[in-house]
């Protein structure tokens, strides 16, 4: 019987011969946590009376979900993080290197085949790199610290191809939410999604990471696709080419299949309050908007920032509607810079934040109104889960986010495109 | 273990259980458990006495990998959470922090039922309607963790990880 890709790695890495519903003990390549559970993560590190950290080579903190600190509780965590990053040698990404996920792969941390762990459910976007990355908890990050392993059980795969092309003005989110609607939020839950066909391929490094980025909004453990010479150009320059991409074998086994055909999906929004509640933009167009977001781990890369811009430019956002817009990474938010497009929303009369996750996780940064309309790029939209739960989230694509803070109400892009 | 039944529905996420809005604040899992499921349950805190039970239905703890979740309804007294399915990173988080997640058919439960907990021989009897469910079981490694309190102590009794 042949092996899926995560079968493949969790194998490679624990020098078993594993199959899926094994339990294993691997290790790992990276580790990852942010100032939601770094904190955290420290003192379960401390609590198993741990002195070194076995790798600090393959240790990433990041600041990023209340960054800047908007309180001062939240500046005594944020020390907390730097003064063991300091004591241990590990890298510390303060305030302003970006969103933890974008970081981790620009910076080069994450390669083909490797096997990578954060403390953030949305780790498993380095599936779009063909690593198997997945979310943690704290005390499982602590464990990866202290000895470079941790457990993992071999999750059963599940294959999506991806058909046909996608029309102008419906993009990689409006095909993931799509995914998300019809598989639901606990369809793939414990499994590893296994991501391809000729949509894919055809798709650039970004959307790819926006598609793995939601496979956790489907219960899945991981959102894996192969690597090609769009993943090598992405890669070239940040990591040494001793890496090994993986791929499924054409006998795998797999719990099933999906086969989408996206030739005629139109622009989708999944409505309050899940991100499975996905239909047509089509049947909200119209509903009021007070703010828009433009960012995060799900859409705040480079392709995402030109599309808004490209929607934007020559327009101003609706009156009494806030757009606020957050570049990924530092990198991310220079070439912006470089292309001119950070000076098409300012003009267009946007907040533009500093790389990070701006509003997404309710901290800071653009806390939403009793009853009012949120639209946003993000990747969850939770009744609370902007800091306020008498508020309403919609989530699409940075096309149509932009397109709608033009008009002050949920808007089809295409128009503007 | 025996507790009362405190009854909620299907995919309760992480936000739910503890919002963002509070839980990057401070590492008082105390003052984090007053704001467990707030947003669900106002008065679930003051409702829960020491020793109860969380009894939801599918994707419980679905969402994000804040620990905090599992952390808060421990400090506001939960003893162990039955859903029919959890989501894989507060299943490992729960576990991890020695609060037992265990997956079981709890359609039958309704608010206020006085359950008593079996983890050994894996069973939930509900004393108030005469059930008797029977609970999936973990695998050695979770039951390993679980037996030690956690995997904080686990790992500083082992030195690691042996599955």
């Amino acid at each position: 019987m042949g092996k899926t890709i995560s079968e493949k790695i969790l194998s490679a890495h624990s020098g078993l011969d594993a199959v899926a519903g094994e339990i294993v003990v691997a290790d790992l390549d990276y580790m990852m946590a942010q100032d939601g559970t770094a904190p955290l993560a420290i003192r379960s590190f401390r609590g198993m009376d741990g002195k070194e950290v076995a790798a600090p080579e393959k240790v990433a903190l990041c600041i990023d979900h209340s960054a800047p600190s908007p309180l001062r509780a939240v500046s005594e965590l944020h020390d907390v993080m730097r003064e063991f990053a300091d004591e241990h040698g590990v890298e510390l990404n303060d305030v302003g290197a970006g969103v933890c996920h974008q970081v981790m792969m620009d910076r080069g941390h994450v390669t083909p085949g490797s096997l990578v762990i954060g403390a953030d459910s949305h780790t498993c976007t380095y599936g779009a790199l063909n690593a198997f990355a997945t979310g943690v908890g704290s005390t499982d990050m602590a464990t990866g610290m202290l000895t470079g392993k941790l457990w993992f059980r071999v999750p059963e795969s599940v294959k999506v191809t991806v058909n046909g092309s996608l029309a102008k003005g419906v993009y990689a989110k409006d095909l993931a939410l799509m995914m998300v609607g019809n598989i639901t939020a606990d369809g793939a839950t414990y499994e590893a999604l296994e991501i391809g066909g000729p949509v894919i391929d055809e798709m650039d490094l970004d959307g790819r990471c926006t598609i793995s980025n939601l496979a956790v909004e489907m219960g899945a453990k991981a959102g894996l696709m192969e690597c090609d010479h769009k993943t090598l150009e992405f890669l070239a320059g940040r990591v040494k080419p001793d890496f090994h991409p993986v791929t499924s074998d054409p006998d795998a086994d797999y719990k099933f299949s999906v086969d989408y055909d996206v030739t005629t999906l139109e622009p989708q929004v999944a409505k309050p309050h899940r991100v499975d509640n996905v239909g047509l933009l089509a049947e909200v167009e119209g509903t009021p908007i007070a703010e828009g977001l433009i960012g995060t781990c799900t859409n705040g890369r480079l392709e995402d920032l030109r599309t808004a811009a490209a929607v934007l430019d020559g327009h101003e956002v609706h009156k009494g509607v806030r757009l606020i817009i957050a570049p990924a990474s530092r990198e991310i938010l220079l070439a912006a810079l470089r292309e001119g497009l950070i000076e098409v929303f300012v003009e267009a009369g946007a907040s533009v934040m500093c790389p990070g996750c701006a509003s997404c996780v309710g901290t800071h940064q653009g806390i939403p109104g009793d009853g009012e309309n949120v639209i946003s790029t993000a990747n969850r939209n939770f009744k609370g889960r902007m800091g306020n739960p008498e508020a309403f989230i919609y989530l699409a694509s940075p096309a149509s986010v932009a397109a709608s803070c033009i008009e002050g109400m949920i808007a089809d892009p295409r128009r503007y495109l | 273990m025996k507790g009362k039944a405190h009854r909620f529905g299907d995919d309760v996420n992480t936000d739910y259980i503890i919002s963002g809005r509070y839980k990057f604040k401070t590492l008082d899992m105390d003052e984090l458990a007053k704001h467990a499921m707030e947003d669900l349950d106002p008065d679930f805190y003051s409702k829960v006495d020491q020793g109860d039970f969380l009894v939801a239905g599918s994707n419980f703890g679905c969402g994000s990998s804040r620990e905090q979740a599992p952390l808060a309804l421990k400090h506001a007294g939960i003893n162990a959470v039955l859903a029919d399915s959890f989501a894989r990173i507060y299943f490992r988080n729960s576990i991890n922090n020695g609060v037992p997640a265990l997956v079981v058919d709890t359609s039958q439960i309704e608010e206020g039922d006085e359950l008593e907990v079996d983890l050994e021989g894996g069973t939930v009897k509900d004393l108030t309607r005469g059930l008797e469910l029977e609970t999936k079981p973990l695998p050695k490694v979770m039951l390993d963790i679980l037996s030690e309190g956690g995997l904080i102590d686990y790992v500083k009794k082992h030195g690691g990880l042996t599955v």
